[in-house]
């Protein structure tokens, strides 16, 4: 992996101003967006936030309990949000955050009232159109006890695009008895390098869900979301699902701290490599007990590439019990001809073992998303096998 | 149905079948009997065209076609369907995705089909993952009965089942070779037989347990990649019973 030079990017300038009817959106963008799984009719949404380049261009709730904000607006609104702001990711950590931290163009806020369950989900979209654009966001996630809510996020590039960085810091606060279900689906492009910095914290009795989905290639990724477990009774699960084609390069892990007695986790990956590499980490830290805490990162490696599994766990008390699973192979020859004595020739086998195997149907996500990423895995297949 | 000519197969570097010919009429249940690595299994996937298994002679006709080199999903299509002893597991696929692929005519009810066999409550569980010996042969008959083949291939179905599940299992293997008759308003059991399609069976086994269920007209022993001693079923079922394959060894010399 190359080292990334923030100075090629523009990071200043392109602010597109409001848009208040996204079907207005140029159809081709809409087409880069729909591929991330943002419905642009806005169909079951609970609420929309759309960012193109460096400013919001498109943000309105629908539902009493879900306050959804540009985060500058949110910072105006509440005092710069101490307590949450800059508190789960260091603002010095690496380049990446000192870019988001001195030069903030967007990002969301949402936050769900105590008690509110919004059924439908919310949805964003952060978009890169021109060229050679360098976008810096701030998502704050605030869901207030007893409530939920299911936020889709769809980060995508114009196919027109002949180059994009994409910085996002994302701080997640999960009250207690809370639900968050963080669904994020990305669409870049071979030349775009994405570094997001994703932490976040659950309290007693609450609830973090992540979905995370890589089909398309993509130039450079690194993503690492961490998740602490700290009230008693918390569960956290990360599904991942990443696709590496020829010219991507991923490096992607899932991490949760269990702080609290009785507290879950569970990191599931799977990941193909169809001639790109893929970095799967996972790691589980059991820091009270009982704890439970398992972490599969599964491989298939289908017409070349590199796959490098990373699981880790990491006991410090008595009394914890942190399990993995890692695997990196191919499809197993006797699973294909299984199939095939039922009538499947040899490409719908291995299309149905591979569909098994990247197990989206566990995300338990709503149709049309389904059906959009299943549209995607079968246009991937293509270049697999 | 099926007609083997003088089959020679190896595994490997070894040759296992050693010449088989063997003709299963229409309609015609067969049984084979045979020590533990006598062939039997290997006669079965060969049969079925799996990947490890050469063919250095002989031919496979089924339904009158040349099978001898078609791909496994040919077979399949073409009506032969086998259920497997060790099924694989396939991680999130479930048993009903699957029980709808064998189905290629989509015709059938799948929930109605899973309650026949006891395994409704296995409809959305993934596909063999941790079933029982049993479940798994229960599975095994959910698709093939989706499937409908003319030819079913049987590798040991009481192995691994408690007795209860015997009897399920046995009496829907006979359903599957019957093609499902029995007294209808419209049409005498009689007329349904000529009009159905004809179903074969090729089974392998070692208890004899699924005699009880089954109208088996044929039987042979396969000892050492050969086929010999050619009689009713129960008649070589006692023999064996009695003395053991020693007297194959003889019949063979």
């Amino acid at each position: 992996m190359d080292k990334i030079d923030l100075g090629a990017f523009r990071f200043n300038g392109s602010v597109l101003g409001e848009i208040p009817d996204l079907r207005q959106l140029d159809p081709a963008d809409r087409a880069d967006m729909l591929m991330a799984g943002v419905d642009v009719e806005e169909r079951e949404r609970s609420g929309t936030y759309l960012q193109v380049d460096h400013g919001e261009v498109h943000c309105e709730s629908h539902q009493p309990g879900l306050e959804l904000l540009d985060i500058k607006q949110a910072l105006a609104k509440y005092d710069g949000l101490p307590g949450h702001f800059w508190t789960q990711v260091d603002r010095d950590k690496d380049e990446f955050t000192r870019a988001a931290a001195e030069n903030l163009h967007g990002g969301y806020f949402v936050k769900v009232a105590k008690g509110a369950k919004i059924t439908e989900p919310v949805q964003s979209c952060l978009f890169l159109k021109g060229d050679m654009i360098g976008q810096n966001v701030h998502n704050v996630v605030i869901v207030e006890d007893d409530a939920e809510v299911h936020l889709i996020t769809g980060c995508s590039v114009s196919h027109a695009s002949k180059g994009a960085a994409h910085l996002g810091i994302s701080e997640f606060f999960v009250g207690k008895n809370a639900k968050l279900t963080f669904t994020m689906v990305h669409n870049w492009a071979d030349s775009t390098v994405v570094r997001p910095r994703t932490a976040g914290v659950v309290d007693a009795g609450g609830a973090f869900l992540n979905n995370y989905v890589l089909l398309k290639p993509v130039k450079d990724l690194q993503s690492y979301p961490a998740i602490r477990l700290n009230g008693q009774g918390a569960v956290a699960r990360f599904n991942s699902v990443i696709v590496a084609p020829k010219g991507s390069y991923v490096d992607s892990g899932s991490r949760i701290e269990l702080n609290a007695p009785d507290t879950r986790g569970e990191i599931i990956a799977r990941t193909i490599a169809s001639g790109g590499t893929i970095v799967n980490r996972g790691f589980i830290g059991g820091n009270a007990a009982p704890a439970k805490g398992h972490l599969e990162c599964k491989g298939l490696i289908l017409g070349g590439g590199i796959i490098h599994a990373v699981p880790e766990l990491l006991g410090t008390v008595d009394g914890v019990e942190l399990s993995h699973e890692a695997a990196v192979g191919k499809i197993a020859q006797e699973e294909i001809e299984y199939l095939m004595a039922r009538g499947l020739d040899a490409s719908e086998a291995t299309s149905t073992i591979v569909r098994g195997f990247l197990n989206v149907d566990i995300m338990g996500l709503p149709k049309e998303l389904k059906d959009v990423i299943d549209a995607i895995i079968a246009e991937s297949e293509k270049e697999m096998f | 149905m099926l007609r083997i000519e003088d089959l020679h197969v190896t595994v490997g570097e070894r040759e296992v079948l050693s010449g088989i010919n063997l003709h299963i009429a229409d309609n015609e249940t067969f049984i084979l009997f045979g020590p533990n690595g006598s062939g039997k299994t290997t006669l079965l996937m060969t049969l079925m065209g799996f990947g490890n298994y050469t063919i250095t002679k002989g031919r496979i006709l089924f339904r009158g076609r040349d099978i001898t080199h078609a791909p496994v999903y040919e077979r399949a299509r073409l009506g032969l369907g086998m259920s497997f002893q060790r099924p694989p597991t396939i991680h999130g696929l479930t048993t009903r995705q699957l029980v709808g692929l064998c189905d290629r005519d989509g015709m059938v009810d799948v929930d109605a089909l899973a309650r026949s066999v006891n395994m409704d409550h296995f409809l959305e569980r993934d596909v063999n993952a941790g079933f029982s010996g049993g479940e798994i042969k229960r599975s095994e008959l959910l698709q093939l009965m989706a499937q409908k083949p003319y030819m079913l291939l049987f590798d040991e179905p009481e192995s691994g089942v408690d007795l209860e599940n015997m009897k399920l299992i046995g009496t829907t293997v006979r359903g599957l070779l019957t093609g499902g008759i029995y007294p209808k308003p419209d049409a005498s059991m009689k007329e349904q037989r000529v009009k159905k399609r004809p179903v074969s069976g090729l089974i392998i086994t070692h208890t004899g347990y699924i005699l009880e269920y089954l109208n088996a007209d044929r039987g042979q022993v396969l000892y050492d990649g050969h086929l010999c001693c050619e009689a009713n079923p129960r008649d070589i079922l006692d023999h064996i019973g009695k003395y053991g394959y020693q007297e194959c060894v003889r019949c063979l010399q």
